[in-house]
């Protein structure tokens, strides 16, 4: 079977203001809406259309966190994943444990892509898919925002600095999506109702096999300095002199 | 009790808010200075509400539609209420559940079309001089062989304009009463195009912009009584056994412009700066957002009750009554704090405050007049103990 492994990751949602918590030990998420990161449905999306042009015949939406997280993975399965599989994990993971979890299930499922978030909007890592494709020793191709599958390649338009890049793949491989890949669709309201008799499966992370000691030490969480007002210049040499008194020209 | 919304409930809410505020929020500045939804609009949102398979959901599953419980209904319609009115009820129409009355070729005719965005429906009930009081309607429905000729004139009657056909309540005989002689009523299927029906622009009302009213005149208007919806003398029973929840229907959609209001007034609160600091730190703003928020959860709980105990079977006529007069007056009042919160702001067109405070007038008016909705709560209270 052709199958497409996507992440799905459970974040604070993206129109919440983020608040640190008083004591810094990290941000507010007691009555905050959760949804799934954004390129992650990004992902799934680009999932959905491929097995949609027939180049899959299965996709597998994964999250790795909370029980809560049976939310997110449900309204994968209502956008139109076949499967899905929660890795439950109660405390924080970080990056390397999440790609050492989908090295397992890639083992396991034997996907012919793995779909990722190119970072997920609560710490911004970008790690994740880099990490997996270096454990997995298979090609990465990131910041996608073009993906065709030409036989058993991939040829992706990757959003670059310079600004775009097109390199080509062999498959299996790592993809992670960039903002303007696609967008996703709205969930049909039939199908919300049909996915409840989608399989969801619920392993613990331990099963795995996987070490989910973090190796990284949170110092604090600090909310950013709050801006200050700023002023208006009436021209450019106003503007000019107001750099230089501040030491920026 | 249990008040959690389920998975798919709060998937069918989330899936909902998003296609009403990406692609309804949108063209609503449009509607309110034009008064008036192109058709080409109109086609072009209504093909993505039914991609988003969000067209008809109040219908059955085995009919096309999403096969919403009331419940579920209700909370789609909240999030729908948050739009423009003619937006959300043209491009994502819900076709009357009276619909679901239909029999045989009228399944095929009305009903099935009406699901798949090929035709709508409107219903006509009011006349000039028939309000509250149906039935002393004077639109006549009188028997001629095999068919029956209606003469008389329908006004207030919503969306008539779009509609392709018309579920018309018309006076077909009468029946001795205790007060006197009663008109029994029928309910017609009419096609728009039926010799003898003629429909001309109604009143220009100062709610819901662009979603327009009609006066419906037949004269010597001639049709088979294959037409009949449900049973001859029996307009009334078939709109109690079919129409639905339609009050919560109204309270859902207020529901869903209150939240809108107030939130714009959170933000404004939060975001105006006068004397020195947020205005949402002065007690003269903030208990309003208290206010507003408390009544508006007030409201929302009581609908959410009544449209779960209509799933349940156990809903009565004053849980219903109760649910559409506060959440409509709920609306009138968040509207007009909302307004005073913005100060002078609130009331320009830049915001959408000030048409939600002009949408929220009609709300206490039809489908039942707040009075009509007290009367029925009160009755309820007293009728067991005689009086």
């Amino acid at each position: 079977m052709r199958r497409i492994l996507v992440g799905i990751k459970r974040v604070i949602d993206f129109n919440v203001r983020v608040r640190v918590r008083p004591d810094g030990a990290g941000v507010v998420t007691d009555g905050v809406k959760m949804s799934a990161n954004p390129f992650d449905s990004i992902a799934l999306e680009e999932a959905l259309r491929l097995r949609e042009r027939g180049e899959a015949d299965e996709v597998l939406a994964v999250s790795i966190g909370p029980g809560e997280a049976q939310q997110q993975l449900r309204d994968a399965l209502a956008m139109g994943a076949d499967r899905a599989i929660l890795v439950k994990s109660d405390t924080a993971l970080e990056p390397l444990a999440v790609a050492h979890v989908f090295l397992e299930l890639a083992k396991r499922e034997s996907p012919r892509l793995v779909i990722l978030g190119k970072q997920a909007i609560d710490d911004d890592c970008s790690q994740t898919g880099q990490m997996l494709a270096a454990l997995w020793n298979r090609p990465q191709a990131t910041f996608a925002s073009k993906l065709e599958i030409q036989g058993e390649a991939a040829r992706v338009t990757r959003e670059v600095d310079a600004g775009l890049e097109v390199i080509e793949v062999d498959l299996p491989a790592v993809i992670t999506t960039d903002l303007r890949l696609n967008e996703p669709r709205y969930i049909k309201l039939p199908d919300i109702m049909k996915a409840k008799k989608k399989p969801l499966d619920v392993i613990e992370i331990v099963s795995l096999g996987v070490d989910a000691t973090p190796v990284l030490k949170v110092v604090k969480y600090e909310a950013p300095p709050q801006r200050q007002k700023g002023i208006i210049v009436k021209d450019a040499g106003e503007l000019v002199a107001a750099l230089k008194q501040r030491g920026l020209a | 009790m249990h008040f959690a919304l389920t998975d798919e409930q709060r998937l069918i809410v989330e899936t909902t808010r998003s296609f009403v505020v990406r692609e309804l929020y949108p063209h609503e500045a449009e509607i309110e200075a034009t008064g008036r939804l192109r058709p080409e609009l109109r086609d072009e949102l209504k093909r993505r509400a039914q991609a988003a398979g969000l067209y008809a959901a109040n219908m059955p599953v085995a009919e096309g539609g999403a096969g919403l419980d009331t419940l579920t209904w209700i909370l789609y319609e909240k999030e729908l209420g948050r739009a423009n009115y003619a937006l959300h009820w043209t491009c994502v129409a819900r076709p009357s559940n009276i619909l679901l009355a239909c029999q045989g070729a009228q399944r095929e005719r009305y009903l099935l079309p009406a699901i798949r965005g090929e035709r709508s429906d409107c219903l006509a009930m009011s006349e000039p001089d028939v309000g509250s009081d149906l039935r002393s309607m004077k639109t006549r429905a009188l028997p001629d062989g095999d068919d029956f000729v209606i003469n008389g004139t329908k006004h207030f009657i919503s969306h008539a304009d779009e509609a392709s056909f018309i579920v018309l309540f018309a006076a077909s005989g009468e029946e001795p009463t205790a007060r006197g002689p009663r008109s029994l009523i029928t309910a017609f299927l009419i096609d728009r195009d039926t010799p003898g029906l003629s429909i001309d622009d109604g009143y220009r009302s100062v709610s819901h912009r662009g979603y327009h009213n009609s006066i419906l005149r037949f004269d010597n208007c001639r049709i088979h009584k294959s037409q009949i919806l449900g049973e001859l003398h029996r307009g009334f029973d078939v709109a109690n056994q079919w129409l639905g929840a339609t009050r919560l229907q109204v309270a859902a959609t207020c529901l869903g412009r209150a939240d809108r209001a107030l939130d714009l007034a959170i933000r404004w609160a939060a975001e105006r700066r006068q004397f020195g600091q947020q205005i949402g730190k002065f007690q003269g703003v903030s208990f309003k957002l208290a206010d507003m928020a408390m009544e508006l959860k007030a409201a929302e709980l009581l609908t959410l009750e009544a449209a779960w105990k209509a799933d349940q079977g156990t809903v009565t006529d004053a849980d219903m009554a109760m649910a559409k007069l506060k959440a409509t007056e709920v609306l009138a009042f968040v509207a007009d704090e909302a307004i005073q919160i913005h100060g002078g702001m609130g009331l320009m067109a830049d915001l959408p405050l000030e048409r939600i405070w002009r949408d929220a007038r009609v709300e206490r008016i039809w489908e039942g007049t707040s009075e009509i909705q007290r009367h029925i709560i009160s009755r309820a209270l007293l009728r067991p103990l005689g009086a």
